[in-house]
């Protein structure tokens, strides 16, 4: 009987030896398409998120995010914690160890010393770093030794793991970037397009706007990984191109963000080559009411901010019943499909911070048309409403999008079956979302009733994101109408929370702070209509394992685990 | 013809410094800032700073004055110092494109192979495609071959090349799996089996675009055939005895392409141009996907730089035309 087991167990480890001496570069190679075309490898210098996903297989941080938003540690040694000392008792600062014999792509080892330089680079004034957010209320940066990072904040922080924390903020190396500070950062393309990193693999060639060509790194710090020896991001063409080479040619691995419509993804998804990944995070698709009057018999200057208050949309009962009016299910099955679902959060996510609010799921035409006769307005001869001589017309702006138009579309119709004169408008994207101060079509403003667009935060902690709803954020002619308070919604009570929640660090506390400001801003005064709770939607081959979409970090977060399905 | 070719080239100057003017001065004030491709999680004042970084709040006549010196004394520099070595250029400020933060000429220069191998083919294939079949649709006009000739016309310029495009993916990449959709461009022919695989990968592009400029072509081919077959030496070169063969292919054929010729040339100028629609469509990633990528990001200097290289192009095509037509054509004489 023993020899028996003995023997098949014997047999057992010989099965399975393969798969446990997987070897680093086993599996040849990897295609990876990115519609939009990555334009630079540093993300400090990025234009938009395609960089920094392309980046993070090259740059680390000391830690990252898994899919379920919890921080783990990548370069660190573990995650500093108020309970294993590493943050310290008052928020004030926290306390990374590297992993000991780290090396760079080049088999240069890796120091304290990086990770100084590289905030130095993200915060010096003349450098235009794209991700200085993640630093912000660092006051200084001690190294006492090689492998120690200590990071002082200027005042009490509840959440610390922004910097170098995610691939928005990864370490670059000291050496390769040392004549790059500042001004200087733009002439050094070289390092731009080749950043040495810790990440599983390194550049090859960087042709920008068009095509990464990537090599397993030989010094990274797991032997057995990565199990690709090469890998090709690529980029150009549409989402629907993107996930055609996936499902139906199988040129390519791995698509991001093929949001093609529900049809196209049900015709897709039959073809057995790939599958759609779906996750959700914190886009939300939302209508945002304007609290102020856009109405162009104001002189300019005085369109669109607090001196004026809005005519029609001033009163809650008429926000209340656009919103009643909206079928979300609708909208949802006809724009995302599995790549959306209906919300009425502000903050979808994590979990923790999504308020149990659920009262606009179902579209209530009459419920809406009795709330406008309560307001006092009374359908005229055309079915439009009317009070006090004036018309109930709102003017709704979205970016050029085909799907939003159809949104456009569809909620039209249901106004007007309401009896409000719905007016549609869109805007090329590259002008509503510009912030140029000289348009009068940007988003800041808001030279209309309402509008539609999606926002999300970065990482998984909503104050920042929050606090942009405070009075003083309001954009107005005074700071070139650069602010995040897009309504105008004022309300000293929501201030005083969003400055609880800044000096709140037990979690429990916070995320309760976080969902009674989310009501406030949702369905106590209506004054941001959720819509659809955007999923990112990717595609990959049935031939490519080890896949977990991760919608709090890049989608390559976990490239080095992936492996060629045999 | 040598004045009339200095005068020329000397009218040219105004004209691109004033088509120069124009396009800056029209994309500066277009709406739209190279802010609009940061995503809305970055704070306002952040993109402010980057703004500040890439020099976008200088006013309009430094920004102006400042491309020019790059364009026409930094960048030859560059040029000279890429060829030969030299470091002529130092530490000048290039031409910085907004959404790459480096330098343009590199970028161009990057993008023009695969314009040049997939565009400059596709033309080359419409060019030879196009003449035969306008030869021989004058010759035997009103036959079978004339009227399907006429169709094939009609349909290579009416149908857009994004439908073309899209249709010939479905056919030959989804459905027969012959060729693949995208465009490798880091694919270096070393050897009768990369040779294989780059010529099966231009097959699309070069299909759709060829199909377009083949229509174009082959009735102005057509037309001009048709006027010289009727003319008097047609006659007498019949009446001397000469076949069929020498009288078309050798005398109206040649006097044919005296117009055909100068349309052609006029045309190389949209292969560099690249062809928007088909690049992006098949991920070609030339000339024509930078542009449209830079209109997209409000990259004004991209733009600029592409534009006005576009317009150096057209100028310098349309003088060689005229002056070709004036070469070929000794009836034409310029003063």
């Amino acid at each position: 009987m023993k020899l028996k087991t003995a023997l098949l167990g014997a047999a057992c480890a010989f099965a399975f030896a393969p798969a446990a001496f997987a070897e680093r570069g086993a599996d040849g190679h990897v295609n990876v398409l990115y519609w939009q075309a990555p334009s630079t490898l540093n993300p400090y210098l990025s234009s938009g998120t395609k960089d920094v996903e392309s980046a993070s297989l090259v740059l680390e941080g000391l830690a990252g995010f898994n899919e379920k938003g919890e921080v783990v540690a990548r370069l660190a040694e573990s995650v500093p914690t108020v309970e294993n000392g590493g943050v310290a008792a008052d928020l004030t600062s926290i306390t990374w160890k590297l992993k000991p014999g780290l090396l760079w792509s080049d088999g240069s080892p890796v120091t304290s010393a990086d990770a100084k330089f590289t905030w130095e680079y993200c915060t010096h004034p003349e450098g235009g770093c794209a991700q200085a957010a993640r630093y912000e209320g660092v006051s200084s940066i001690d190294t006492p030794d090689a492998e120690t990072i200590v990071i002082h904040f200027s005042a009490p922080k509840p959440n610390p793991y922004m910097a170098f924390v995610g691939g928005t903020s990864p370490i670059l190396q000291a050496a390769q970037f040392a004549n790059c500070l500042g001004a200087a950062a733009s002439t050094c393309t070289e390092q731009n397009f080749g950043p040495i990193g810790t990440g599983p693999f390194r550049v090859t060639e960087f042709k920008t706007n068009d095509t990464v060509s990537l090599e397993a790194n030989p010094n990274y710090r797991d032997p057995a990984k990565p199990a690709f020896a090469t890998m090709t991001v690529k980029g150009g063409g549409d989402a629907e191109a993107a996930a055609r080479a996936v499902m139906e040619t199988g040129e390519f691995d791995y698509a991001w963000n093929t949001q093609i419509n529900p049809e196209l993804q049900a015709a897709m998804a039959g073809g057995g080559k790939g599958t759609f990944l779906n996750g959700f995070g914190t886009l939300v698709e939302r209508i945002e009411m304007n609290m102020t009057d856009p109405s162009s018999d104001l002189a300019e200057g005085e369109r669109s901010t607090t001196a004026h208050p809005h005519p029609i949309l001033s009163d809650i009962k008429v926000r209340t019943a656009l919103s009643m009016a909206i079928d979300r299910q609708v909208l949802v099955d006809i724009g995302y499909g599995a790549a959306g679902r209906p919300t009425c959060n502000l903050v979808p996510a994590p979990d923790m911070f999504a308020s149990d609010n659920t009262g606009c799921l179902t579209q209530d035409i009459e419920g809406a048309k009795k709330l406008l006769d309560e307001a006092g307005w009374v359908p005229g001869a055309d079915g439009i409403r009317e009070k006090d001589g004036r018309k109930l017309s709102v003017l709704y702006q979205t970016s050029t999008n085909p799907v939003r138009q159809d949104f456009q579309a569809l909620i039209k119709g249901w106004w007007e079956e309401i009896g409000v004169a719905t007016e549609l408008k869109n805007i090329d994207a590259s002008v509503f979302f510009g912030g140029d101060a000289g348009s009068p079509d940007t988003f800041q403003k808001f030279y209309s009733d309402v509008e539609m667009y999606a926002n999300n935060f970065d990482g998984t902690d909503p104050e920042p994101y929050l606090a942009q709803y405070m009075c003083d954020k309001i954009p107005g002619p005074a700071n070139q109408w650069q602010g995040e308070n897009i309504n105008r919604f004022c309300d000293p009570a929501y201030d005083a929370l969003v400055k609880e929640m800044s000096a709140t660090a037990e979690m429990g506390k916070r995320a309760e702070l976080a969902k009674k400001m989310n009501d406030m801003l949702t369905k106590d005064s209506m004054v941001v209509v959720p819509l659809v709770d955007r999923g990112r939607l990717s595609a990959a081959s049935t031939t490519l394992g080890g896949v977990v979409l991760n919608t709090w970090d890049t989608e390559m977060w976990n490239a080095q685990d992936w492996f060629r399905v045999k | 013809m040598l004045t009339y070719t200095l005068r020329r080239l000397l009218l040219a100057i105004p004209t691109l410094l004033l088509i120069s003017l124009v396009i800056f001065l029209l994309v500066d004030l277009a709406p739209g800032s190279p802010a609009s491709e940061i995503p809305l999680t970055v704070p306002p004042e952040v993109r402010a700073k980057i703004l500040e970084a890439l020099g976008v709040n200088e006013p309009l006549h430094i920004r102006y004055l400042l491309w020019l010196k790059q364009f026409f004394y930094v960048e030859p520099l560059n040029g000279i110092d890429w060829l030969f070595g030299t470091d002529l250029a130092g530490d000048m400020q290039r031409i910085i494109s907004y959404q790459t933060r480096s330098p343009v000429f590199p970028l161009i220069g990057q993008r023009l192979p695969q314009t040049l191998t997939v565009i400059g083919t596709a033309y080359l294939v419409g060019v030879m495609i196009a003449l035969p079949i306008g030869i021989y649709s004058a010759y035997k006009q009103y036959s079978l071959f004339d009227q399907f000739g006429t169709m094939f016309a009609m349909i290579g310029f009416s149908v857009p090349t994004f439908f073309t495009g899209t249709v010939f993916i479905i056919v030959f990449g989804v459905w027969l799996g012959w060729f693949p959709t995208k465009y490798d461009t880091t694919l270096k022919v070393t050897d009768w089996a990369s040779l294989i695989k780059q010529l099966r990968q231009m097959a699309m592009p070069v299909m759709v675009l060829g199909l377009a400029n083949a229509a174009a072509i082959s009735r102005y081919m057509r037309s001009s055939m048709l006027e010289n077959m009727k003319q008097d030496y047609v006659r007498t070169a019949r009446a001397k005895g000469m076949s069929e063969r020498t009288v078309v292919l050798k005398h109206v054929l040649r006097n044919s392409m005296i117009p055909v010729v100068t349309i052609i040339a006029l045309g190389i100028p949209s292969i560099f141009g690249g062809a928007i629609i088909t690049e992006n469509l098949f991920g070609v990633n030339g000339i024509g996907a930078a542009l449209i990528g830079a209109i997209h990001g409000n990259d004004l200097p991209m733009v600029q730089t592409l534009a006005f290289i576009f317009a150096i192009l057209i100028v310098t095509f349309n003088l060689i035309a005229d002056v070709l037509y004036g070469l070929l054509d000794p009836r034409i004489r310029y003063d």
